[in-house]
């Protein structure tokens, strides 16, 4: 398998439409992946098998304070310049191939997963995420033919060329277990599907499935690398993910304010805000207004003990919440909750730009309504 | 000396149609035409015709149309007819030639060369007449992260942002001196700049003590010549613009003639009535980007960082350096004005080959800015010959947070581009201080017809944008992947940072 050429150093966006499904115990139980593969796979329609995956929270309990890289080579060579560039600024744990069995997937490459821990004398002043987010970058440009999966602890991402049901089989999901399991289809439209361009993306343990087209992408993408993050997968999912890894990990906003950036109120809605909190809109927006994600879009974030659902401000894609009990449902349609939680506590549509919000040890998730109100 | 010069236009007359109510001779500022009593005719002197358009336009029977003068000298792509004529006028007065208005040559303009997309099927464009649609621009720095923390369950943001100005569309009135136009253009200016939510710029003629009240939607330029500098004027302003440099003629000063220096533009400008307006070719305070420091900071003191401080300079050589020179000095916003830039009045040769075309500029600025990681501590303004509002979205699109008007600003009050703006005869009214020929534009209706410019301006870039599905101008902002070049050299595509159309 090939990944495809790139003839300039800016590559262009992708063009999806998808199907998202997100689900969470929020008390931070494990569960098997039995719901979210049946979920995903009620959606097969909204993909054409060109793209399928999973991200998985709670996955290695028993490595949970390592590093846990999944890591594709599409040859042999690319894992060895891999190894060597991880050996000279990590302590491997353990590394192996992540066990597969046949199934209806195409051209798989290999897959490995390592566990590491940064070299502390490397490390120098660098905080160890950005030390590993440093190493996922080149990994991804220098050896050409390596891309990060994940690079998160205790959570993993598996993706993949196939339908998600069949990404499920081939990486053998049966016999994991997480408390996030987050889920895409794929359905694109001008790249040749490719095992490092399925969803979901991910930097640290940031995951992101999109649904979605970011009109935006060529300003996000500039903006994001004055920071350091390089677009290397061709979509522009990608984007999403580095934004919340910036703005949440890095600059260590909350949510809610990272919603309000990601898809701001109108100015005429923060022109009626009440002063305080129009001077605070007013300020994100002019701050990080390059970082609105424009045209249609929604989207499920997770990282360590958190779920979020975003749509873009006009909602232009689909996003259904529910919730029964311990658990979380988010998806690009109610049909799939139903099918694995036919009793549902509370199913809502969340209004466009209003995160939907899953934290463990936080039972109750509030439901705000498609009314017309306005949100500020 | 006999000239040697033929006329360049001719005044053709229908004598059916001339009633004789010597409208053409009472409005041409140049004494193109004149009544002869005994025969009961209105004759014309061709020669003095620079083609404005005003007895044209107020003709009441249509009576008279002007045209190219058909005699010409024998063809030559090599001497063409512009540069034998330049000789012999050159040949006959031994000086600089002056021109007005900004380079008309045909080579130069890169927006011609760039389209833009929309949106087909895989997602929707956003229809800008029954959806909301923004354009709102924020110039000024901007930091490069925000803090917030928790306060009694709120969350508060710890980070203050610099000072800002608010434009309700991306287009703003450049820099054009009262002095080198009249009270009345500036009022309109300044009046279309308020209504429309936006700024028109002073230039380096200080303010009319009339126009203060408009001065929260000015920017006040100080210039080489500091005319009409002083703490009010600084405070009456929202912006401040140190101008190093013009587009029209960089690397050089200018010239107002004393003749021009009435009662009210010397008191306005603090010179005496009557004495030439000199702009030095440099700011003699400023021989280095240390000494541009100064000056920037020094603003800031006299305005009590209250406002943005902005830097003009024509775009040259070596541009992305000194814009991110600027930023490092404290410019909070740069302006950048390309070789197009326009001029009251300008060495001709100056004008048309001194400078680069801004859309090269741009590209280079804004990305050596953002490899820079500094592309957030300024806002880029660029100027220089915009003449649409598809011009403006490619502007955008490049990378600029707004443009500057001048000339279409100019035009939609009424000029046609003569270029005669240095004779001070402008017969539109606009640059001439004589009172008889200014008071022939009427500020009411030049502001209305600039406010129907900005509006119609700002319904069409809604329009592109929504074709594009971006409903926030922030996500086209160096947006590039918006744009293909057509026709356009490896090397400019590399330069402008955008693909060919097709690929």
């Amino acid at each position: 398998m090939e990944k495809p050429k790139v003839t300039r150093d800016f590559d262009d966006k992708e063009f999806a439409g998808c199907a998202i499904f997100g689900m969470m115990n929020l008390e931070g139980k494990r569960f098997p992946s039995r719901d979210p593969v049946r979920a995903i796979a009620n959606m097969h329609e909204r993909g054409n098998g060109l793209g399928g995956g999973f991200a998985v929270y709670g996955i290695y309990p028993d490595f949970k304070d390592y590093y846990a890289l999944h890591v594709m080579f599409l040859d042999r060579d690319a894992k060895e310049k891999t190894d060597r560039l991880l050996a000279s600024g990590f302590e491997i744990i353990y590394d192996e191939e992540i066990q597969t069995k046949p199934a209806l997937v195409y051209n798989p490459p290999l897959v490995w997963r390592y566990f590491i821990s940064p070299n502390v004398k490397r490390l120098g002043i660098q905080s160890e995420d950005d030390y590993v987010r440093e190493y996922v970058m080149r990994i991804n440009t220098e050896t050409g033919r390596a891309f990060v999966f994940s690079s998160g602890k205790n959570m993993g991402v598996f993706k993949g060329v196939g339908y998600p049901e069949d990404i499920a089989e081939y990486f053998c999901l049966e016999d994991y277990e997480g408390y996030i399991w987050t889920c895409h289809g794929r359905f694109p439209t001008n790249t040749p599907g490719w095992w490092g361009g399925a969803h979901p993306f991910s930097i640290l343990d940031w995951t992101v499935v999109h649904n979605g087209e970011l009109s935006s992408y060529g300003t996000n993408k500039r903006y994001l690398e004055m920071y350091g993050y390089k677009c290397t997968m061709q979509t522009d999912t990608e984007v999403l993910a580095y934004a919340f890894d910036l703005l949440m990990r890095r600059q260590r906003l909350p949510i809610e304010v990272v919603a309000e950036i990601l898809a701001p109120p109108f100015w005429n809605e923060i022109d009626r805000a009440e002063p305080k909190k129009a001077s605070m809109l007013r300020t994100l927006r002019q701050t990080y207004g390059s970082l609105l994600m424009n045209g249609p879009f929604s989207v499920i974030v997770a990282h360590e003990g958190e779920m979020i659902g975003l749509t873009d401000r006009i909602k232009l894609r689909p996003l259904v919440a529910g919730t029964n009990g311990e658990y979380l449902y988010i998806s690009s349609e109610e049909s799939a909750i139903r099918l694995v939680s036919p009793q549902l506590e509370g199913c809502w549509n969340p209004r466009g730009g209003e995160p939907v919000i899953g934290r463990v040890g936080e039972h109750i998730v509030p439901e705000k309504f498609l009314t017309m109100e306005a949100t500020a | 000396m006999k000239s040697y010069l033929p006329a360049e236009y001719i005044v053709e007359r229908d004598d059916e149609k001339c009633i004789r109510c010597k409208v053409c001779v009472n409005q041409c500022t140049y004494e193109t035409h004149y009544y002869d009593e005994e025969t009961d005719r209105v004759y014309s002197r061709d020669e003095n015709c620079t083609n404005c358009q005003r007895c044209v336009v107020f003709c009441p029977t249509h009576a008279i149309t002007i045209r190219k003068n058909p005699s010409a000298y024998r063809e030559n792509a090599h001497w063409t007819t512009e540069v034998v004529k330049d000789i012999k006028k050159q040949a006959e007065t031994g000086g600089v030639l002056l021109t007005g208005m900004g380079c008309d040559k045909p080579y130069f303009t890169y927006w011609d060369r760039l389209v833009l997309n929309a949106s087909q099927v895989t997602n929707p464009s956003i229809d800008p007449l029954r959806e909301p649609m923004e354009i709102r621009t924020y110039l000024g720095a901007k930091p490069d992260m925000l803090t917030a923390e928790l306060e009694d369950g709120n969350l508060m943001l710890k980070t203050t942002l610099a000072p800002q100005l608010t434009l309700e569309t991306p287009i703003m009135f450049s820099a054009i001196s009262y002095g080198a136009v009249s009270l009345n253009v500036h009022e309109a200016l300044a009046r279309a700049a308020a209504e429309c939510g936006t700024y028109f710029n002073t230039g380096e003629g200080g303010l009319h003590e009339k126009l203060f009240k408009y001065g929260n939607h000015a920017i006040v330029q100080v210039a080489s010549g500091r005319f009409g500098v002083y703490s009010d004027y600084l405070n009456a302003g929202a912006a401040v613009e140190i101008k190093i440099g013009q587009g029209a003629k960089p690397g050089i000063g200018g010239h107002l003639p004393g003749e021009k220096v009435s009662a009210e533009i010397a008191r306005t400008r603090m010179i005496p009535p009557g004495t030439d307006a000199l702009s030095p070719a440099p700011q003699h305070d400023i021989y280095s980007i240390e000494d541009l420091r100064q000056l920037i900071y020094a603003l800031k003191e006299a305005t009590d960082y209250t406002k943005p401080v902005s830097v003009k300079i024509a775009a040259v050589h070596n541009v992305a350096a000194i814009a991110s020179g600027m930023i490092r000095a404290g410019a909070d916003i740069i302006a950048i004005d390309g070789v197009r830039g326009s001029t009251g009045a300008a060495p001709k040769v100056i004008r048309d080959n001194v400078g680069i075309p801004v859309e090269l500029a741009l590209a280079s600025v804004d990305q050596r800015l953002r490899e820079e990681g500094i592309r957030n501590r300024a806002s880029i303004v660029v100027a220089g010959g915009i003449r649409s509002s598809s011009d403006v979205v490619k502007a955008i699109a490049l990378g600029a947070d707004a443009v500057y008007i001048a000339t279409a600003a100019l035009i939609a009050m009424g000029c046609t581009v003569c270029q005669k703006c240095y004779t001070g005869k402008c017969p539109w009214g606009i640059t001439t201080t004589d009172p008889w020929i200014a008071k022939r534009l009427n500020p009411d209706i030049a502001s209305q017809r600039l406010v129907n410019l900005l509006r119609g301006w700002s319904l069409e870039i809604k329009e592109m944008m929504g074709g594009m599905g971006i409903n926030a101008i922030e996500s086209l902002r160096g947006n590039r992947l918006h744009l293909r070049g057509v026709g356009l050299t490896e090397t400019e595509l590399r330069i402008l940072g955008v693909k060919h159309a097709g690929d």
